[in-house]
Order: structure tokens, then sequence, then C-alpha cells
């Protein structure tokens, strides 16, 4: 049995120990803000927070998840700077990978207040977007850096 | 049976049966009945046949709240929110009390298939007139109830003044009234005029679903979820047309959470949007599924393209590239031009460009979910193309279309791709095998594997040039398997591809032909946001800028000398295809246009001046969609041959927009998108497998690599709407590539770049 926080919600888990953080969250759990885009930790669609930390939850096994803090777009309220910023600058195009993107944004915010270009191009080019919203996301990061300093 | 309204999940947000209409008439609101719509506009969009049910557009309620329907699918191009934006315009609506309703796949709403960039071009006129007669209908009804003439009433957002009292009435309050008038007729029901538009191009119109989008909530076809589905994982033929031999499911059952296995009968030619065929893993969850069909062994039958191998195919497109084809377009006279030259001493150049399959990778791979019961389908699914989605089911079960209903989410991208709903019929054949809803999820290296790829191509140009350094005669030739191969296996010649940037060259030039050769194709060929505009334009303006540097001229003057006088360029189309160009006709002052603008942003001439060894900018200009756009690429090339994008700036003549900041927004994708086709995406094959499975080997632009900089300058235009979602496609790569040309002296001719070493 694995325990662990959703959310701040408390969850147990006596499944395949080896079925990753993204599929609980999407089909047992029904937490969907977090999408499938590869499996292989090449396009950040399923990035959430573990303690904290952004990861990506489709090779993140359950049984790496005992006793952790998981924290998924859906768990981030009330509306984060970075939220607002992304509909301020009206960010998103069919918006897919964009709660990934944004879940990657707060994490990175939450370690470097100021963000240069530079550590943005770093933190954030492990998430695709097909759509091509990056000169935006860039923008927001910005926006939200300045609101939360 | 379920209904929809018992989806665990939301999904009703988008895709209600019945929350609008029964809604709608159970409080006895106004409702507008589609049966004004002049018939005139349905026959130009669809079948003009279908009948006309009440309560097709907009309803007003009691309490003000205003509902329309979209009955375009919504993929990242603003369609969902534009349309309805057109007719809270013109209804005078408060449209923060909106709510929008997306419809279900049905002929009643005429052609459904999002894609070609015309959902405003193609349905801004009917747009219009819905929210008019709703305005006029709700005036006539105020002024009933003030015992006033219309003539002396009009409005602010959502609500009815009379002028002279300055009496206001809310829509809400009038809407019952309003619903019992006659619907007027069209002549008498007026438009606003351009200064009047509160929402139709103006700055602060943003995405209807941005703020779901933001916080998780938006569901998507991925998010789908009904009570009691199980979830599916098909392993398809490696090969096109091979079909099962044998197959062994003793380990994929043994996989904890997977079901059973099931087997999909593979297409019969054509494949059109059939499924595959293959082997299904049924499973409690996703992973089960992904995880089963890890362990199942299939033997596979023959397939004749498993004789598919790209370096070969590509010589035998070259080699026909260099004999003549049929001819799509002729000016003039092309070989005595050719032979007038020589005898003149006149220069002749030639150059050949190739460009690989692409595969769409939408960030939402493939996915539906399907209920078969009692010998019908709901479902639900994130499709460009519900009717689509009727007609292969109805076709692969043998059941009417009628019987299908397909709810449409929101899309995780689709470029294309999710016109084709091979998918969604893969979920309706495992449910009516099962007895219960199936969810089907396509793995990414499913969705790379089994696309329906962006056709490979090779082209050839010929040009005769004089003296004064411009052509005197200039010969194109395409070759490519065609998209119609989806729907005739003998289709070996292109057909609609021949409309985009092949038949319609701007350039003035007294000699002038365009051909198209023959190709069989051996895997799944379908469009991909701009389609043949990608290759074709890539050819002609890598050509264009070849000549220029050929007669020591710059970019820019000798793209506008080929340009040449404003005017517009008779076509002598045909069918179809002269039907779309009237109101659009190919004016090439309008292209001129843009590229003097994008030229003046960019600083052309005087930047390009101060353009050291290793930067350099290049130009492209392309009419696509009936939209002109010419675009400038500014480029970095490092010691190490790696290219970087400082700067992209674009100029777009769109005719009339609604969305500004959306329209800015596709064309700042469009060069991610350009960049990502440009610099790093192919698809090939061996014996007919895709190489390709990942995003580690079909590789997309990231952000570190995307252009820096993209200003996107909008031409103010009061011609028709042309289109938005595509057009900023075609002329990214040439122009990267002749800014690569200037910057290093690298003619480069193929897609990708990275394929060429330029250190």
């Amino acid at each position: 049995m694995i325990r662990f926080k959703v959310n701040g919600k408390e969850k147990t888990f006596d499944g395949d120990p080896d079925m990753p953080l993204l599929w609980y969250l999407r089909d047992v759990a029904e937490l969907t803000g977090t999408k499938f885009g590869c499996g292989m930790a090449l396009c950040g669609a399923c990035t959430v927070h573990q303690n904290g930390a952004a990861i990506r939850s489709c090779v993140t096994p359950m049984k790496a998840v005992g006793g952790a803090e998981i924290t998924t777009i859906e768990g981030i309220a009330p509306l984060h700077p970075v939220q607002k910023a992304w509909m301020e600058i009206r960010v998103p195009q069919c918006g897919y990978c964009q709660t990934g993107q944004i879940m990657q944004a707060i994490a990175l915010l939450k370690e470097n207040k100021n963000p240069s270009d530079q550590d943005i191009d770093t933190a954030m080019s492990g998430n695709l977007c097909r759509c091509g919203t990056y000169q935006r996301i860039r923008a927001a990061i910005h926006q939200a850096a300045k609101e939360t300093a | 049976m379920k209904s929809i309204e018992n989806v665990s999940r939301p999904v009703s947000r988008h895709v209600s049966r019945r929350g609008f209409l029964h809604g709608a008439l159970v409080s006895g609101v106004f409702v507008l009945s589609a049966r004004f719509i002049p018939e005139p506009l349905w026959a130009a969009e669809g079948d003009a046949a279908a009948p006309f049910e009440p309560s097709l557009w907009m309803s007003i309620a009691s309490d003000g709240t205003v509902t329309i329907v979209a009955h375009r699918s919504e993929m990242g191009c603003g369609s969902r929110t534009a349309l309805p934006l057109v007719v809270a315009d013109e209804l005078d609506a408060d449209w923060s009390k909106v709510k929008i309703e997306q419809a279900i796949g049905d002929p009643k709403y005429g052609e459904q298939d999002t894609d070609g960039s015309h959902s405003v071009r193609s349905n801004f006129d009917l747009m219009r007139q819905v929210g008019a007669t709703g305005r006029a209908m709700l005036n006539s009804a105020a002024a009933a109830q003030w015992g006033v003439s219309p003539k002396d009433c009009t409005t602010e957002p959502h609500f009815i003044v009379h002028r002279a009292s300055g009496r206001k009435l809310g829509y809400g309050e009038v809407a019952a009234g309003a619903a019992k008038l006659p619907v007027p007729k069209k002549e008498d029901v007026p438009l606003k005029s351009r200064s009047e538009w509160r929402y139709i191009g103006k700055e602060g119109n943003s995405l209807f679903d941005l703020p779901e989008i933001v916080t998780g909530k938006a569901i998507f076809g991925m998010d789908a979820i009904m009570p009691g589905m199980v979830f599916a994982s098909v392993e398809h033929p490696p090969v096109l047309g091979q079909k099962i031999k044998s197959y062994d499911d003793k380990a994929a059952l043994k996989v904890p959470g997977v079901q059973k296995t099931l087997t999909i009968e593979a297409f019969k030619p054509p494949h059109q949007f059939q499924p595959l065929g293959g082997v299904a893993v049924i499973a409690d969850n996703t992973w089960a599924a992904f995880k089963g069909r890890k362990s199942l062994k299939v033997e596979w039958g023959s397939s004749p393209h498993s004789v598919y191998n790209s370096g070969p195919f590509r010589k035998t497109l070259e080699a026909t590239s260099r004999q003549p084809g049929k001819v799509v377009r002729n000016v003039g006279d092309v070989d005595a031009a050719f032979v007038q030259s020589a005898k003149m001493g006149g220069k002749i150049v030639e150059a050949e460009y190739y460009t690989p399959h692409l595969a769409h990778v939408s960030m939402e791979p493939p996915v539906a979910v399907a209920e078969y019961r009692d010998g019908k389908v709901r479902a639900w699914a994130p499709t460009q193309n519900p009717q689509a989605v009727q007609e292969t089911i109805a076709g692969v079960l043998g059941i009417k279309k009628e019987d299908v209903t397909c709810y449409v989410t929101l899309l995780g991208g689709g470029f294309g791709r999710k016109s084709k709903p091979d998918q969604v019929a893969e979920a309706a054949v495992l449910s009516k095998q099962l007895g219960k809803p199936v969810k089907v999820i396509w793995s990414r290296e499913d969705d790379i594997h089994f696309d329906f790829f962006h056709s490979v191509a090779a082209m050839y140009m010929k040009a005769a040039v004089g003296p004064d350094g411009k052509p005197t005669a200039w010969l194109q030739r395409t070759v490519y398997p065609p998209i119609n191969s989806t729907f005739d296996v003998s289709a070996t010649y292109a057909d609609d591809e021949m409309g985009l940037g092949w038949n319609n060259l701007p350039f003035d030039i007294a000699n002038h032909r365009a051909e198209n050769g023959p190709a069989d194709y051996h895997v799944r060929i379908g469009w991909l946001r701009s389609v043949a505009n990608i290759y074709h334009a890539f050819a002609i303006h890598s050509f264009a800028d070849e000549l220029a540097h050929n007669a020591n001229k710059d970019s820019v003057q000798y793209l506008l000398d080929l340009i040449g006088p404003a005017r517009i360029v008779s076509l002598d189309l045909k069918g179809d295809e002269a039907e779309d160009a009237k109101g659009y006709p190919l004016d090439t002052g309008r292209l001129r246009r843009v590229v003097e603008i994008a030229a003046e942003k960019s600083g052309w001439g005087k930047r390009s001046m101060d353009i050291g060894k290793g930067r350099g900018m290049g130009i492209a200009a392309h009419r696509s969609f009936l939209t002109y756009v010419a675009t400038v690429v500014e480029v970095e090339v490092d010691s190490k041959g790696q290219v970087h994008i400082p700067n992209v700036w674009t100029a777009v003549d769109a005719g009339t927009i609604v969305s500004p900041d959306n329209i800015r927004n596709q064309f700042e994708g469009a060069a991610v998108f350009g960049t990502s086709l440009a610099m790093f995406s192919e698809i090939t094959a061996t014996n007919g497998v895709i190489d390709q499975s990942n995003f580690n080997n079909f590789q997309i632009t990231r952000m570190n690599r995307a252009p820096r900089h993209v200003d996107v300058h909008i031409v103010e235009s009061e011609a028709p709407p042309a289109g938005v979602g595509e057009p900023g496609v075609p002329p990214f790569a040439p122009a990267l590539y002749n800014a690569v040309f200037a910057a290093t002296g690298k003619r480069v001719r193929e897609l990708p770049l990275s394929k060429t070493k330029l250190a």
C-alpha cells in the first residue's frame, strides 16, 4: 500500500507499483488537468509537483511517490500569478500543453524569483508546444515574476 | 440508456445534447430559428437539402443568457470563439453573458470540417445575419411592449433603448416576446456598419475557453470519461496493408489490469479513414493497456508497401521531376523561350528541391471514447470533422450515419490529423464487441508510426534569365504521392494540391509552365497545416532568391520585380477552384504591400548592410488560403554551424479579421511550426516501417531553438475574410533558407536543415 498526498488530500494506492503517476492521476483519480503527451519525459505535458519540484509524472512510477506531496494543476488555488499572466498575455492556442507549461513555470519562479531569458529557456525547453506559443510563455513568466516580486 | 448528463466528467460543458435545446424550449425563451437563413448561403456551404431545425444557432433565456452554437471545432486556431463573437457583435450582446455550446456533427449545420483556414471565411456573413436578425426581433418586441415604432429604438449591449424616452429593456426581458414574432426577411434586417462593431476586429477578444485551459478544467478528447468504460491500446500493422497472420496474447493477459484482447479487421482499400486493423488490448486503465501491448506477439502478413524505403524513393521522385509531367498551368511558350534564350546566349538556371514526410504530432495524440448500444453509436472525440466521424463509423459498422452521434471535445492540436477519425472508428468497433464504452488511446509512438503523413516531395525548377536578370521563362515541376491516394488507390497525380501554391504563381513572367508528375503512395498521405504550400513555397521562393543572387540583385527588390506591377492575375481556374476564387482575386498589389511592410519593419537594406559573416536575412512572400503573407527571417549561424533565429517579421493581409491578437498568436506559432519543419523534422521509412517514434527522433522546435522574437504586422483591410490558421507556415522555410544563404553563402535545397552541415 502506497500512501501519499494529492493536492493536500491523503491517498492510498495498491495497484501496479510500476504504474506511472500520470495514469494514476488521470485514470484512477480522474484529475485530467495533467496531460499525456509522450510517455518518455520528452514533452512536459504531464508536469506536476512532487514536494514542490516539477517532475514528469509519465515516468514517475507510483512506487516512487510514497510519502510524497503531489500537486497537480487542480491543486493550484486560488489563481496563481502565473495563471493570471497566462490569461493576460493570452498564451494558449489549443491549450493542451499549457497546464504542464504552467506547472513548470510555477516551479521555476519558486526557485528563481527573477529569471532571465536564459534561465527561462533552460527551465522551459523540456516543455513542448506544437502550436508554438513559446514567445508568449516567456513574456508571461517575466510578467508573473514582476507580479510576485 | 445512459445520458451524457451521467458522464462523470463535465463533458457536457462542451457537448450538450439536451441542455441547450430543451432548456430553451421548456423555459419559453427566444429561440432564433434557422429558417430565416437564406438558402443560397446554405447551398454554398454544403447539403442544401438538409432539413432546417429550429434553435440551430442561438437562444436567449429570460435571465439574459445568450447561448450561441459553435459548429466548428476548436483546435487552437480560435474558430470556436471567433464565430460566436461575430453573432454576439451583430446581436449587440454583452459577451460576458454569452455561453457557447459546441455542436454535434450534423449536416444541418452545413459543412463542419474545421480545416483549410476557412471557418471565418465561409461563415462570417451567415453569423452576422444570425446576430442581426436576433437584434431586429428583440428590437421589435421591445417596441411593441412600449407601443412605439421599432425605428425609434436602438440597442446597447444587452439592452433595447427607446431613444426619445431613454427607457431600456434587457434582452432577457423581451426574449419571450421576440420568440413569438415572425422571422424577418434578410433584406429587412440591418447589419451593423463596420464602425459600429464592438468585437469584430477588436483587441479585447480572447479565447472563450481561456479560464478553463489555464486551470486544467478544459475538456479535451483525452479527458472524456464515461462510467463503465474500458481502456484500449491497439497494436497496428507496422506496414500499411498488412494483416494479422497469428498472434499470441498469453503474456499480455497476465499483465495486471489487462482484461482481454480483441482484433480489429483491417481496412478494405482504399483505406480512407478506416481503422488500420490490428490487435487491441483491453484493460482497466491506460497503463495496463500499454503494458499489455508490450507483451503481445503478433505475426503480420505481407504487404506491397514493404518495398518502401525513403532513400531510393527520393531518387524515383527526383527522376520523375526531371521528366515532363502533366501541365497544370501554361502561360506563353516556355519551350520556345528556352530555345530563344539559348540562341541569344542567355543564362539557364536549374535547381532541385526536396522535402520529406512530416508527422503532425499534435500534443494530444489521437484518442476517442465511443459507446455502441442498440445499433447506435455515441462518440466523444477531439475531431476536426464530426460528420466524417459519423460517416466513417457508419461505413465500418454498416449502420446509418444518422445513428452515429459525435460530440466534439476541445482538440489538443489538430493540424489536419484530426480530420481523419480512424481512432474513433476503432473505439466504436471495440465497443460493439465488448458491449461497453471504450476509450482508445494512441501512444505517441502510434501517432508517429501511423499518421496520415504530410507528403514527401521533389521539385524541379528551371528558368531562362534575360540580360536584366529577370526570368523570361520559368518552368516548375512537382512530384509527390497525392492526398487522393487515401481515397483512390490508383491516384498518382495531385488534385487539390495544385491550388496550394502551384497553379497560381503570382509572378510577372511572360512564359511560365507548371507541371505535376506521378508518384505512388506507400503510407497514408494526408493534409498537414498549409499542406502542399509547404513544399511548393519552399521551391518557388528558394528559387526566386537563387535568381536574385544570380542577377546580383537585392532579394526584396528582385522579389518585387518578379511580382511585377499591381494587377489581378488571371489564373484560368475551373470548377470549384473558380468558384472559390470569386471575391478573392489574386491581387499582386496586396502581395507587394506585405512584402514592402515586412521589409520595412525588418529594417531590410539598412540592417542587411551591417550584417557580417554568419548573420543574414531572407525573405519569402506567399499567398495561401487567400491570405497574403510576407516573412523576413534573420539568422545567426555560429561557429559550430548551429542556426539561431533572433528575429522574424511577418506582414499579413487576411482581409477582414475578427480577433487581431489571436491572429498574432497564429502567426507567432506558424513561425515556430515553420522552424520545426525547416530545421528539425523528418519522417523516413525502411521496408515500409516508419523509422521515427517519439520526440527524441522526430524533433520539433523547443523554446531554446525557437525564434527569439516574432513581430506580426496585420494589414488593415476591408476585403472579405480569408484565413489565418495556416498561411503563416509556407513562407517561413524559404525565408529561413534564404537567410542561411545570406549568412553562409551555402544554398541548401532540402528540408530539414539539420541534415546539412553548415560549418
